[in-house]
């Protein structure tokens, strides 16, 4: 099985967060992490071709600091690497950034791809949709488990309320990972000495500019969220905060 | 001719998910802002008793989009679908439920047409006649607004409790309900979906809780959750979780709360170590009342919690389960 994974590189969860002078972006001199449900998908293909033989491959679009994120993809097991490397590749939409994923893997021929079901940073849960789309593939969303079968897959998409629904679909086929469909495994230090020497190719914006256009859809400005909600903050030492609280729960909330 | 919103409400195996409702107060006030007229539609096999529950709406007509390859849901079925509807009615603005369904095709219909969907929005501005819609990024830390830079038709899906379904005003007689057959050629549906079914029994219905203490991240081991368990006995509420706790198997899936688990509206959440990462939000913002406990004074709980403390729960909860306990007597 040839399984790409799509993987971002978005700010570390508790990083402090500031607005850029243009106030339509975050300055990005704060720690970076890989999107979490990405990790998810890298570790699923992994388990994959651990299953069923073949290569798992990773791309991603960023700066050079995305490296990092491939970096330990190959550590922990990934064969090659795909590195979109431009500033300008951050500031592209969904829509923009699946025409440059698929046209850098034009020349590949994938089984699967995997993304996350969605980015930690933007949170729309597109990319991977908007990408099976271009390439004329079936797709399926919020995946928990992928078995092969006979000719196709089956697949385990997670709905609300605890829900879920077994779909079976032919490959190629793009899925979307949730987390938490596996455990992550880390990379051991012999992955991380032969992730030097795994191919890492990077791809410039100019090679796949011809295949993006203008966005879509444009972020004016960022800001602090408005508040509606009044919050009381309860401070002091912890007894006095468990007093207070306990005030607030029998005689304003009324549930002692 | 004005421009015409469109709203697509959701059905799942012949029933309206009331979550519906909510795009259609959004597009009532959208209409009202812009002054451009509001429709609706439902896509199905056989769904025309729904589109005649949603007429019973203050909107100009529904349509009752069908055919047989329409049921059960497929992101194939349902795009080609809409692809042919919209194709001929052209409205300037389709509004969708941000739900997992819509999610699955929203993204490929709109690909489709060489157009692009605004996700999860929370709400919508109309600035110097411009169109503007207002959604979370970073989890929450920010809002951002953002606008269409392209044509019409522009698509944007609003998340779960941005509106409020109950505001969904009657209309003054039922809207015209017109029957669009369309057809999906051979070969068009890839995917074979099965019965949808729920995982494991449910031991809790967290829904019918009063008092929820729910744990996040910030319990930082499984033997911690001990404490959580603690507090909600004295409670006398039900312990539920984030999703990474779930996720790491430290209490059963039908603990979790959030856009994949429960969405709860108890009388009180206490929430121990959660962040507030949009997809929990989602799940418990319906709360009376929330108590959020967090070290850290920017994570996004606080956003939406009547009470905060900003401290290490664990010097908080053990103090705080005996005046509880000493309330109680």
């Amino acid at each position: 099985m040839k399984i790409l994974v799509c993987m971002k590189q978005v700010p570390q969860k508790d990083a402090p967060l500031k607005l850029n002078e243009t106030g339509a972006w975050i300055r990005e001199d704060v720690s970076y992490e890989v999107n979490e449900p990405d990790a998810y998908a890298l570790e699923e293909a992994l388990r994959q071709r651990e299953k069923h033989k073949g290569e798992v491959v990773v791309i991603t679009s960023g700066p050079a600091r995305a490296q990092q994120v491939l970096r330990e993809a190959l550590a922990k097991g990934a064969d090659r690497a795909i590195h979109l490397e431009d500033d300008k590749f951050v500031g592209l939409d969904a829509f923009n950034t699946a025409k440059a994923f698929a046209a850098a893997i034009k020349d590949e021929q994938f089984d699967l791809i995997f993304t996350g079901l969605q980015s930690d940073d933007y949170g729309y849960a597109q990319t991977g949709v908007i990408l099976a789309e271009l390439l004329g593939w079936p797709h399926a969303t919020i995946i928990m488990q992928i078995e092969k079968t006979d000719s196709e897959i089956r697949v385990k998409r997670e709905l609300e309320a605890g829900y879920f629904q077994f779909v079976d679909m032919p490959t190629p086929a793009v899925l979307t990972i949730q987390s938490g469909i596996n455990k992550l495994r880390y990379a051991t230090l012999i992955g991380i000495k032969q992730a030097k020497n795994k191919p890492l190719r990077k791809v410039a914006l100019a090679e796949v500019q011809s295949a993006i256009g203008d966005n879509l859809q444009k972020i004016e400005r960022l800001y602090v969220p408005q508040k509606t909600k009044k919050t009381e903050y309860i401070d002091g030492s912890s007894a006095e905060i468990a007093k207070k609280l306990v005030d607030k729960l029998r005689n304003e909330l009324r549930v002692l | 001719m004005p421009d015409t919103i469109l709203v697509v409400v959701e059905q799942r195996e012949g029933k309206l998910n009331r979550v519906s409702w909510e795009t259609i107060t959004a597009g009532q006030a959208i209409a009202a802002t812009t002054g451009w007229s509001l429709e609706a539609a439902v896509v199905g096999g056989s769904v025309a008793s729904i589109a005649g529950e949603v007429a019973g709406k203050k909107l100009g007509k529904v349509y009752s989009i069908e055919s047989a390859k329409l049921e059960p849901y497929t992101p194939d079925a349902f795009a080609a679908a809409l692809k042919q509807f919209l194709a001929s009615k052209q409205p300037k603005l389709v509004l969708m439920p941000h739900t997992y369904q819509v999610r699955d095709f929203v993204p490929k219909l709109a690909t489709a047409m060489g157009r692009t969907v605004i996700s999860d929005c929370i709400g919508f501005k109309h600035e110097g006649g411009k169109l503007v819609f207002t959604r979370q990024m970073f989890q929450g830390k920010f809002a951002a607004d953002v606008t269409f830079t392209s044509d019409a038709p522009w698509f944007a899906t609003f998340q779960n409790g941005a509106f409020r379904g109950d505001k969904a005003e009657a209309g003054a007689s039922a809207a015209s309900v017109e029957t669009v057959n369309v057809d999906i050629a051979d070969g068009v549906i890839r995917n074979k979906p099965q019965e949808v079914f729920k995982e494991a029994k449910q031991a809790v219905d967290l829904t019918q809780a009063e008092i929820i203490v729910a744990v996040g991240r910030g319990i930082k081991e499984q033997k911690n959750i001990e404490i959580a368990k603690q507090l909600a006995d004295a409670l006398g509420g039900d312990l539920a979780a984030s999703r990474p706790i779930c996720d790491s198997g430290w209490l059963p899936m039908d603990r979790q709360i959030g856009s994949s688990g429960q969405t709860v509206a108890p009388k009180l959440y206490l929430a121990l170590g959660i962040s507030g990462a949009i997809q929990h939000i989602v799940g418990m913002k319906g709360s009376r009342a929330i108590i959020a406990v967090n070290k850290d004074s920017e994570a996004p709980i606080f956003e939406i919690a009547d009470f905060a403390v900003v401290g290490n729960l664990f010097d908080i909860v053990p103090p705080l389960i005996e005046e509880v306990k000493k309330a109680k007597g």
